[in-house]
């Protein structure tokens, strides 16, 4: 692929003590494109996204990141103001836990706005406006806007999320386990409905999951990590029909036939 | 005096609060931190207002202590009588002749002039505090100019109740730099900051934290493009001087329901009323 990539980590290391969370790890990720990172808890999956999100520095290695004007620039030599910019509008973080995000005792139409607001929209009308689009876009009644988040269902909360992250239109979303602590059939519907954003829209994702399934349905690309190492990584149907390192085919044939 | 240094407090905490007054006023509406001392006095009654005047005060000031708009209730009572007796200063309640004036949530009515100090009493200097539990987070907020929260607060009430519901302590950005909490005056007393000739002094002496408004500097109050800001006040006239255009507090007068509107600043009211005496 000659295409410029949308964000590049090259030889990212990161130890907590004698633990290696991040060894040599390298990874591409072009516009459009959705990345996931699977394996086993503690390979070190959520640490790869807080260091390319610039949630988290790395001992060594860097990230770069393509702006929208074509320059690159290092997320972790960037300004914090900067990068907490970024943040607020050309990237979006989407948390296992939606009420780590979400305010939960604000309305859901307060939520979604909150981004809008932080970036200087200062008309009520249409704040209100965009909100309740973007509850109907991620599929929460239009009458639910006033409501506060704590009368939401765990699913809705996590669509509520979503709702709220991606009303700035951002081009590049982190997602850590958007699907984690879902029972299966709003798994199934979350999931739907994150394909069809993520196509309709064109954002770019780098997605973690310890779910094969979701990153076969999600996934363009796919990363293994073992112990802060990625042993193998490609496109999705070639590493999960084809796995060729030990690791990744203990991974596949351990998943649970229904 | 006798016991006593000028203004009660010794020459080196005020010079301590001079130099934090003075960073104050070089970056408006920036809380500067500082070394907030014991006062005879509760905390909440005016602590840090009272240092700020002890610091800023000379000799031959005049000083005008309000309490709620009143002259005559017992924290402007006190608070007049203290200096009285630390500093031997002339206090007067006469708003016009008055160089400094110590407030608690109000601004007078006449307007003030230039070589004034208006000096405000002020709990929680900081409005993102009710929205934002970490001070770390807050000051970061503040540094980056960060103030999208303030507007979600603001777009919560009109969603509830279809206006901004916040009567007092009113947030207000000044020199479109820093967002402030003018104290806990009414929003009515909000247009009267901006631009105001008079040096406005504000010191919160539990949080320990000063800050200036410098005279003729511009100060917003927040509001939405469709929801502009505006003023309220009882659609009344005041009952002792027929003022229909001033802040009214609405007094009760027996156990049958009745009620009646006067002027909250009594200074105002006295001098409305002594002028209709003498033209009759």
């Amino acid at each position: 692929m000659s295409d410029p990539t949308l964000l590049s980590a090259r030889g990212l290391n990161l130890r907590f003590g004698a633990v290696p969370a991040l060894v040599d790890v390298d990874a591409d990720l072009w516009p459009g494109e959705v990345l996931a990172i699977v394996g086993e808890s503690g390979s070190g999956k959520t640490t790869l996204l807080n260091v390319l999100s610039g949630r988290m520095a790395p001992q060594s290695g860097v990230v770069w990141y393509r702006e929208p004007a074509g320059g690159l620039v290092d997320v972790h030599a960037m300004p914090a103001p900067a990068l907490r910019a970024l943040h607020r509008s050309d990237w979006g973080f989407v948390h296992q836990n939606p009420r780590d995000s979400l305010r939960m005792g604000v309305s859901a139409g307060g939520n979604v706005g909150e981004r809008l607001m932080a970036q200087g929209s200062r008309h009520y009308g249409s704040i209100r406006e965009s909100a309740i689009a973007w509850l109907s876009e991620v599929e929460i009644d239009a009458s639910r806007v006033d409501d506060l988040p704590r009368t939401f269902s765990g699913g809705m909360l996590q669509r509520l999320q979503i709702a709220r992250t991606l009303v700035t239109h951002p081009r590049l979303v982190f997602m850590d386990e958007p699907t984690g602590g879902l029972d299966v059939s709003v798994q199934a519907r979350l999931l739907d409905l994150i394909r069809g954003l993520v196509a309709r829209l064109g954002i770019a994702a780098v997605l973690v999951t310890h779910d094969l399934a979701v990153a076969r349905l999600l996934a363009h690309r796919v990363m293994v990590m073992q112990q802060g190492c990625v042993v193998e990584s490609g496109l999705t149907d070639q590493v999960l029909d084809d796995p060729q390192h030990p690791y990744t085919q203990l991974l596949v044939s351990s998943v649970l036939a229904a | 005096m006798n016991g006593y240094n000028f203004a009660y407090l010794d020459e080196q905490t005020k010079r301590m609060i001079r130099r934090a007054l003075l960073k104050a006023v070089a970056i408006p509406g920036h809380q500067i931190p500082f070394g907030s001392r014991e006062m005879p006095l509760p905390y909440g009654w005016g602590t840090g207002g009272i240092q700020v005047t002890a610091a800023v005060l000379g000799p031959d000031d005049v000083l005008k202590v309000i309490d709620q708009g009143a002259d005559d209730t017992t924290n402007a009572v006190s608070i007049r009588r203290f200096f009285a007796r630390t500093a031997g200063v002339a206090t007067k309640t006469h708003t016009s002749v008055a160089t400094i004036i110590q407030t608690r949530h109000r601004i007078p009515e006449q307007a003030l002039t230039e070589g004034q100090i208006l000096v405000y009493q002020v709990p929680m200097p900081d409005p993102l505090a009710k929205l934002e539990p970490s001070r770390a987070e807050t000051t970061r907020m503040h540094g980056l100019a960060e103030y999208g929260l303030m507007h979600v607060k603001l777009y919560e009430d009109i969603t509830r109740f279809g206006h901004v519901s916040i009567s007092y302590d009113y947030p207000v950005m000044v020199n479109d730099r820093y967002l402030m909490s003018p104290s806990p005056i009414p929003a009515y007393d909000n247009p009267k900051l901006s631009r105001n000739p008079a040096l406005q002094l504000f010191g919160a002496g539990r949080e320990k934290r000063i800050y200036a408004i410098p005279p003729h500097t511009e100060v917003r109050s927040l509001d939405f493009d469709d929801h502009p800001f505006r003023t309220t006040r009882a659609p009344h006239a005041c009952d002792l001087c027929g003022d229909d255009a001033s802040y009214l507090d609405e007094v009760v007068t027996d156990n049958q329901g009745g009620r009646m509107f006067v002027c909250s600043d009594t200074d105002h009211c006295a001098s409305r009323q002594a002028l209709k005496e003498a033209a009759e």
